[in-house]
């Protein structure tokens, strides 16, 4: 049997053309299947309006809820200091560009906590990956995966890890029991309540505000009141520069519609 | 030949001092049944066959664990298409409320140390029913 070039060249040329259908065909139909459902396309984020944070000073109705249904404890001494939320001077929470910002926000502390950034920096340090960004938006932590390294902690330029140097059980006050704690040598950090989203529960700060200062929503809706805060108010970010693209906005522009 | 009293003396001592450990828990005997675990009352199925989470409940805790976190996975279809959270504290321990009786005396017996309760919380004495 003899096969001259020009057939054989023929041949595995359709030859060629059939796998590369078939590759293509099979792609398109997995990505129907596993196609984003109505989790995925979420994108939760919060607004805080610091005007109406503000309105009663020393308030720390969010930070005393968080801690409470988290079984964050509280040391006596603050270099062993765990925080999931809390209040910072403005110059530390942002950076000196803001310089136009009125003198009435830039003198007051601002409500921190973690920035659940779409390209966190913490996770992508973590040597167990026991950090990670999840689809919704949410950069999670696997306790269970925690080695204590404390890459993270060193890799946030915001602050928002903290590390149990001691034992945290006996300096919790009161245990939620339904909630774990953590043991010595773990990092932890706000997961915005992902345990009491997956409940259809809004997180424990944004429930807890007199003011309804914090906003929370899912950003991929337009119809969504976080959506509509970012439309019609001017709004910052913490240290944009760092290209780290936080999910917590401040609105900083407008009126103050409180006394401050 | 003149030693032959002591050399059997000798290996008759080295032979019990050798199987000493299957005379100990003969003489120990019931002693060391296995803990019986009292059941749940007002409960009659659990998330899988009884023999099943006699031999692998560790294997389906360290699954739900990561199906939970990683994944958010947060339920479990159990026999008869019952659902159930996957959760040690809101699920396995509703039922089996004492985590004394239940969990510790099996895991002492069998003398292993899990670190669940490092971090989880077993339900308080006075929210038992």
């Amino acid at each position: 049997m003899s096969t001259d070039r020009r057939t054989f060249l023929g041949v595995m040329g359709l030859g060629t053309l059939a796998l590369a259908g078939e590759a293509a065909l099979g792609a398109a139909a997995s990505g129907e299947a596993t196609g984003h459902g109505s989790k995925a396309s979420r994108r939760w984020a919060m607004v805080i309006q610091p005007y109406k944070c503000l309105k009663e000073e020393g308030c720390k109705a969010c930070t005393e809820a968080c801690h409470k249904v988290h079984n964050v404890p509280s040391f006596p001494d603050r270099k062993h200091e765990v925080k999931w939320i809390w209040k910072e001077p403005y110059e530390k929470a942002f950076a000196a560009e803001h310089e136009r910002v009125a003198e009435s926000l830039r003198e007051k502390p601002v409500l921190v906590f973690c920035n659940h950034c779409n390209n966190p920096p913490c996770v992508r340090v973590c040597p167990t990956k026991a950090t990670w960004k999840r689809e919704d938006g949410v950069v999670m932590m696997d306790w269970h995966r925690c080695i204590g390294c404390r890459y993270c902690v060193a890799a946030c330029p915001y602050g928002s890890r903290s590390f149990n140097w001691l034992d945290p059980r006996p300096h919790i006050e009161k245990i939620t029991p339904d909630y774990p704690t953590r043991t010595k040598g773990v990092v932890e950090k706000c997961t915005l309540c992902e345990e009491r989203l997956s409940e259809g529960k809004l997180p424990a700060c944004v429930e807890a505000c007199p003011e309804k200062a914090l906003v929370f929503g899912d950003l991929n809706d337009a119809s969504s009141e976080v959506s509509g805060l970012l439309e019609e108010n001017f709004t910052i970010r913490r240290k944009p520069e760092l290209g780290t693209d936080p999910e917590i906005y401040y609105v900083v522009g407008g009126k103050p519609d409180v006394h401050v | 030949m003149r030693d032959r009293a002591a050399i059997v003396v000798g290996l008759l001592v080295f032979l019990f001092l050798v199987t000493f450990p299957v005379w100990w828990n003969l003489a120990a005997g019931p002693a060391s049944a296995p803990p019986k675990l009292p059941l749940p009352a007002g409960e009659k199925e659990c998330v899988a066959p009884a023999a099943t989470m006699r031999a692998s409940h560790m294997d389906l805790l360290m699954t739900w664990r990561d199906q939970y976190v990683r994944q958010s996975d947060r339920t479990f279809v159990g026999p008869g298409g019952r659902t159930f959270a996957r959760s040690l504290t809101k699920t396995c321990l509703k039922c089996h409320s004492n985590k004394e009786e239940f969990c510790d005396a099996c895991h002492n017996y069998a003398a292993v140390k899990p670190y669940c309760w490092d971090c989880h919380v077993a339900p308080p004495k006075e929210a038992r029913g």
